[in-house]
């Protein structure tokens, strides 16, 4: 506690609160960690700004200040390949992308599936520069056969579960992960992709496949998926969330379920909104290989009609480094996925905001409150008492995208040399300002 | 400099008609070379080609290696398995290696989609596919087209159709690119699960009957099945896919009369083809061996830019 009456006040910002409806140039106030008042401008309000110290004031002139933002997909690799990401590095990602919430996935060695491995990355996330939630694994080991001790992951902290980079093949044990799940009110994240149609993919399955000559993951191996759950779902009346929807079947799937009342979610990536599979054309940019992988224009405009639409929830990037070493070399050999932490804002901007999809109140809506309603995560407002993690943005900063720029320990982006509007300018967690350009 | 417009030969899509005629033009005059008693010339001399093998192969290699030696080149040949490069050290060091040996082409062959294209990115030396994964094998398919060219003194507006593992074949992708360049009609014909997705985008009309695709074909190329193909579930046999797809006598009177029976070899002696359509008149199976020798003599001399001078006397 201190004396003072604020610790810190962000003064001519253009607020966007989308979980209070909220989009007006106002004053934040913050005081030990939490949001006291967000005001408009008036005359008491200048008044009593100008009793403050200056180092209290961040001017907010011209930017955008929106709740922290929340990506519930990513991957930090740690335990394991620390050499790629660490907890820590990838908080400092996730703050210079304006992230203060992040959800880590449980692919690390060991995997996140007991809960000392919960408490591991926890620790490890004390004092970082994001706020680190951690998703557990549906089956031990991520293998598909037998239930993690899911009680145990969720009392340790775990706020979802899921076997990411693996579809839960066998259909009783997601039937019984969906229903085991409902006891803890926590959504199964799935990553929809039938293993046996796909097994061997290195890109989609299309044309551009048959041209190169590189096995295809079809289509339709997520529809399958994504129906098969969907009618678990159903059945059992737990919470699916589907993580990096794809294709148009899939969104189609979605959109009708929800119709129906059924409880299912589902977010999409950046790069599924905005490449295709003929980015990967004869280059064979390693960067480009990602799980599901690229797909065609009418899969990709489908995705942002679902995003428009509110069939899909939210953005997530599915931050996945990997090394250098490891992405230099064969498509087939390289391992699907790449970094986004750091140009998801850029680029959800870039090529949805300014081609005129989607409004910043969409946006800002789809990267905070939904994400932290699906996996009741605090945050994703400015409400009165709420969390003090803020995200100053500069809308109309020009940037362009630099392999040696990246906070991340990987720099496996397929974006280097890309120039994006929008860039942060402030990223404050708990009331402090942790990432600042 | 290369005297054709790219200093690589990497695949037949996107290369222009200009470099096929060349190439074919060129190897005319190699294959001279070949009938003479003295079967070598200086043209390559003080070069250094190295033959990058990541996967297994006679016939290819050799023919390089061949090749190679009858222009006076100075060779050296690599077999690697992609099993043991994998735990070891990478395709970039391997190539960065043998290049800080002071090389000047290299050919390859890997099982990997892209990696002739990914060599460029790093490697000063002219590259030339030797067969990528199941993406390009362009020497194989500008020597099935050089010899048809021989044979029909044209490629324009002549029918060959295509047979066998659709998805998985290089040779198939190379010969359609090259063969629509230069003006031919293209049919392909296999089993409808080793035709991949969309393929009917390649702008080639595509049957699964093999009675209706030979209808009035010119040229048949003939591809080896691999065995592997029905283990994964792709066809339920190899008795049944002869049946269907096997080249037999009795198949042949749907051809045009003056018709060519080609096959890359392997041959699968029974199964794709029998003995007697394989060794019989119009058969150009062993000639497509040593057309292959005057082709890739053809594409080493034009990459690699000596002088003409210097060249075939």
């Amino acid at each position: 506690m201190t004396s003072k009456k604020y610790d810190l006040v962000i003064k001519n910002g253009r607020v966007i609160d989308s979980a209070l409806g909220f989009g007006r140039n106002a004053h934040v106030f913050i005081k030990d960690g939490r949001i006291v008042k967000v005001e408009v401008d008036s005359a008491p309000i200048r008044q009593e700004l100008r009793t403050l110290d200056s180092d209290q004031i961040i001017d907010a002139t011209d930017k955008l200040v929106v709740p922290g933002l929340i990506d519930i997909h990513v991957h930090l690799r740690e335990p394991g390949r620390e050499d790629e990401e660490t907890v820590e590095s990838g908080c400092r990602a996730a703050a210079a992308g304006g992230f203060t919430s992040i959800c880590c996935m449980p692919n690390t060695t060991p995997q996140i599936d007991n809960q000392g491995t919960v408490k591991f990355v926890q620790d490890r996330a004390q004092n970082t520069d994001a706020r680190v939630f951690v998703v557990g694994a549906i089956t031990k080991g991520q293998k598909g056969k037998e239930l993690a001790e899911i009680g145990d992951l969720v009392k340790m902290g775990a706020v979802a579960i899921s076997d990411d980079g693996f579809y839960v093949q066998n259909a009783e044990i997601m039937r019984r992960a969906l229903e085991y799940a409902r006891m803890f009110d926590i959504p199964v994240m799935q990553h929809s992709e039938d293993r046996q149609l796909c097994e061997g993919g290195m890109m989609n399955e299309s044309y551009e496949s048959t041209r190169l000559g590189l096995r295809g993951s079809p289509a339709v191996a997520e529809e399958v998926a994504v129906l098969r759950d969907i009618a678990l779902c159903r059945l059992t009346e737990g919470r699916l969330h589907i993580q990096h929807i794809t294709t148009r079947r899939a969104v189609d799937a979605v959109r009708q379920a929800k119709k129906e009342g059924v409880n299912v979610t589902a977010e999409a990536t950046p790069h599924h909104l905005i490449l295709t599979d003929k980015e990967i054309s004869k280059e064979f940019n390693t960067n480009l290989r990602v799980n599901p992988p690229l797909r065609i224009e009418d899969d990709r405009d489908a995705v942002i009609e679902g995003l428009v639409d509110g069939t899909i929830d939210c953005i997530a990037s599915d931050h996945a480094p990997h090394s250098a070493e490891e992405k230099d070399c064969e498509f087939d050999q390289a391992p699907p996925g790449m970094i986004g932490l750091e140009t998801s804002l850029g680029l959800v901007k870039t090529f949805l905001i300014d081609k005129g999809y989607l409004s910043w109140a969409d946006v800002i809506r789809k990267m905070t409150i939904n994400p932290a309603r699906i996996l009741n995560l605090p945050g994703g407002t400015l409400e009165e008492g709420s969390l003090a993690d803020i995200t100053i943005i500069d809308p109309e900063k020009k940037w362009t995208v630099k392999a040696d720029k990246f906070l991340s320990r990987s720099n496996n982006s397929p974006f280097i040399g890309q120039q994006l509007t929008c860039q942060v300018y402030k990223t404050i967690l708990n009331g402090k300002v942790v990432f600042e350009r | 400099m290369s005297r054709l417009s790219s200093r690589h030969l990497l695949g037949l899509e996107g290369t222009p008609r200009k470099d096929i005629e060349a190439i074919l033009k060129t190897a005319d005059t190699f294959s001279e070379v070949l009938d003479r008693t003295i079967k070598k010339v200086p043209t390559l001399r003080g070069i250094t080609v190295v033959n990058l093998f990541y996967e297994p192969s006679t016939r290819t290699r050799i023919s390089f290696e061949l090749a190679e030696k009858r222009l006076s080149a100075d060779t050296v040949s690599f077999s690697l398995s992609t099993s043991s490069v994998k735990k070891g050290e990478s395709l970039r060091d391997t190539l960065q290696n043998i290049e800080a040996m002071k090389i000047d082409m290299v050919v390859v062959r890997h099982t990997s989609a892209g990696v002739p294209y990914f060599l460029t990115r790093f490697s000063d030396a002219n590259i030339i596919n030797a067969g990528d994964g199941s993406h390009e094998h362009p020497t194989q398919a500008l020597l099935d087209m050089y010899t048809i060219y021989k044979k029909y003194g044209k490629l324009d507006g002549l029918r060959v159709v295509l047979i066998g593992d659709v998805m998985h074949s290089r040779v198939i992708r190379s010969n359609i690119w090259g063969l629509k360049t230069m003006g031919a009609s293209v049919a392909l014909c296999g089993p409808a699960t080793l035709l991949p997705y969309q393929v009917e985008q390649f702008g080639c009309d595509v049957y699964t009957n093999l009675d209706e695709a030979l209808d009035g074909a010119d040229v048949v190329n003939v591809m080896r099945i691999q065995l592997e193909r029905q283990h994964s579930g792709l066809f339920p046999s190899q008795r049944e896919y002869t049946k269907l797809f096997g080249i037999n006598k009795d198949r042949l009177k749907h051809l045009k009369k003056n018709y060519t029976i080609m096959h890359p070899g392997p041959i699968n002696r029974g199964v794709e083809i029998t003995s007697d359509v394989a060794d019989g008149s119009q058969s150009v199976i062993l000639n497509q061996v040593t057309n292959g020798q005057a082709v890739r003599m053809a594409v080493l001399y034009l990459l690699s830019g000596k002088d003409e001078e210097e060249g075939v006397s």
